[in-house]
């Protein structure tokens, strides 16, 4: 397999009264192509950090990351982008919004109108081209804005918690679609999310990351038959991973047990 | 409509009562104060000089209607021409302060600062500067209605979320393309703001500007009426005044409501419910 993504030593410091703060600390990480990597680890332990840092978009302390033979040192524009609140701009439609991608990078609209009516048709949202954003639902505004990062067909999608805000049966619902694109496309894709199941469900290797500073605690492969359905999650191999997974949590202090709380007084 | 689109219309509990349109509660409410005034009027047996009733100044109206409407004519103008250099200065400028660093140190605290000085001080300065004529009218209404509008359009400038310029930079966005496509549609709905405080200011600045010196202008027929005890003529001036300065706002808001249609203050105003 090609190599898509090297990462290398890859470091964030924030400078604090006390000296420098490792929101990221010396994280290697190589991804190949067509692979679905998810990057799994709680809140605050620099994931997204990681992931703003391969987009050029967040300068990095140390270390380097390549993307394919390009080393990314400014914003690296070869890819697409999911964010975790789905960013469109209120004063365009839905079809505007996704077609935004073709215009600022000045590319012939014409072929790829097709494409996004193509897009927002698989997403389910055909016949919302011409609304607003504020007339769409949470679920509704995120598909666009998988939209718009997959119009110009980029080879690498990174994901920055892009179910995190919406409700479980939508973000369940979305976890199937974007298999379903990944299978169709097969993009590498890097998704970042804090959710176990999720991670489990989607990835083709989850990297837990330990908390502050954010390294990477454990790389686990998941064998799991594609596609997967919702169904997987209730399976005894889905079960011992996420058990694995959570094991680490615990040991790292992230969950607690019940009953361990005791030494909290009031 | 599927379940999951937001629904764009609601019905309260009352949609079944005859519904009062929105405009018209502004006039039931002019109503209610013209009826006090002329009461009261009567009841004290306030002389027409000191407050004329209202029929009188509507007579006044009509009697000097020729005289009124041509000096308003000509006071407009000077509102126009002072909220058009206010628009184009205000916005030049603004864009020019939150693009260079040097000048949101060197500029912008001068412009803030410089509003501290009364400009009804420096006002009769600009007659001396540039005589009688309607140049110092236009430069005062300007002074005054330009202030709210840079301020506006910095913060509308300034206040735009970094997801959507990580967004930008990861398309590969050319500054100019930040700009015109980011920036400065999420600042309209401030600047729209901005104009709004602009246009009323205006409307001050030009009669400031008659006040100090002037042989044209609704202004001027207020001081002549005022000296003359014309009370009846001096409320048919401000009335004429006050309706000039109202359309003038509502035709701001009527452009707002179709330039920014997506922004939630629009949204709120069409009465949809999210």
């Amino acid at each position: 397999m090609t190599l898509a993504v090297r990462i290398d030593k890859v470091t964030k410091t924030y400078a604090s009264a006390t000296g420098g703060i490792f929101a990221v600390e010396e994280v290697s990480l190589d991804i190949e192509e067509g692979e679905f990597v998810a990057l799994l680890g709680p809140s605050g332990c620099g994931k997204s950090t990681l992931l703003m840092m391969m987009a050029g978009l967040v300068t990095k302390s140390g270390g380097t990351i390549q993307i394919g033979t390009t080393k990314v040192e400014g914003p690296y524009t070869n890819l697409g982008i999911v964010f975790q609140e789905a960013n469109l701009l209120d004063w365009r439609t839905v079809m505007k919004n996704v077609m935004l991608q073709i215009e600022i990078r000045g590319l012939d609209p014409t072929p790829y109108r097709q494409r996004a009516n193509e897009l927002l048709r698989m997403v389910g949202l055909e016949g919302y081209e011409n609304r607003h954003p504020y007339e769409l639902s949470g679920g509704m505004q995120q598909r666009v804005s998988i939209c718009r990062a997959l119009l110009h067909d980029p080879p690498l999608l990174l994901m920055d918690e892009p179910f995190g805000a919406l409700d479980a049966l939508t973000r369940d619902q979305l976890n199937l679609d974007i298999q379903d694109i990944w299978m169709a496309s097969k993009k590498t894709v890097l998704f970042v999310t804090h959710s176990i199941s999720e991670a489990v469900l989607l990835a083709d290797r989850v990297i837990v990351m330990t908390p502050r500073p954010g390294k990477i605690g454990a790389v686990i492969p998941i064998d799991l038959p594609r596609p997967r359905q919702l169904g997987t999650r209730e399976t005894p191999a889905f079960g011992a991973y996420a058990k694995r997974i959570r094991g680490m949590f615990e040991e790292w202090g992230v969950l607690r047990q019940h009953g361990e709380t005791g030494e909290v007084k009031p | 409509m599927t379940a999951e689109a937001v629904s764009s219309t609601t019905k309260g509990p009352d949609a079944t009562r005859v519904r009062v349109p929105d405009w018209m509660y502004p006039i039931l409410a002019l109503v209610v104060v013209i009826a006090i005034w002329d009461i009261g009027v009567r009841v004290f047996d306030v002389k027409a000089f000191i407050l004329p009733p209202p029929w009188k100044m509507m007579t006044a109206l009509f009697k000097n209607w020729t005289s009124l409407s041509l000096a308003m004519l000509y006071t407009l103008m000077e509102i126009m021409a002072g909220f058009a250099m206010s628009v184009i200065v205000g916005v030049g400028l603004a864009i020019a302060i939150v693009s260079a660093r040097i000048l949101e140190k060197t500029v912008f605290p001068l412009i803030v600062g410089s509003q501290v000085i009364p400009k009804v001080a420096i006002a009769p300065l600009f007659v001396i500067w540039f005589g009688f004529g309607i140049t110092p009218k236009i430069l005062i209404a300007f002074l005054i209605s330009f202030f709210p509008i840079i301020i506006s359009t910095v913060i509308g400038l300034r206040s735009i979320d970094l997801l959507k310029l990580h967004l930008a930079r990861s398309m590969g966005a050319s500054p100019a393309q930040v700009f015109f496509r980011f920036r400065l549609p999420n600042a309209m709905p401030a600047i729209f703001g901005g104009l709004k405080l602009s246009i009323t200011a205006a409307v001050i600045g030009a009669i400031v500007g008659e006040f100090i010196g002037s042989d044209k202008g609704i202004g001027r027929i207020l001081l002549i009426a005022n000296g003359n005890l014309d009370t009846d003529v001096l409320f048919a001036g401000i009335l004429i005044l006050s309706i000039v300065g109202v359309v003038l706002f509502l035709i701001i808001d009527v452009i707002e409501r179709i330039v920014i249609r997506w922004h939630v203050s629009q949204r709120l105003k069409h009465g949809v419910v999210l």
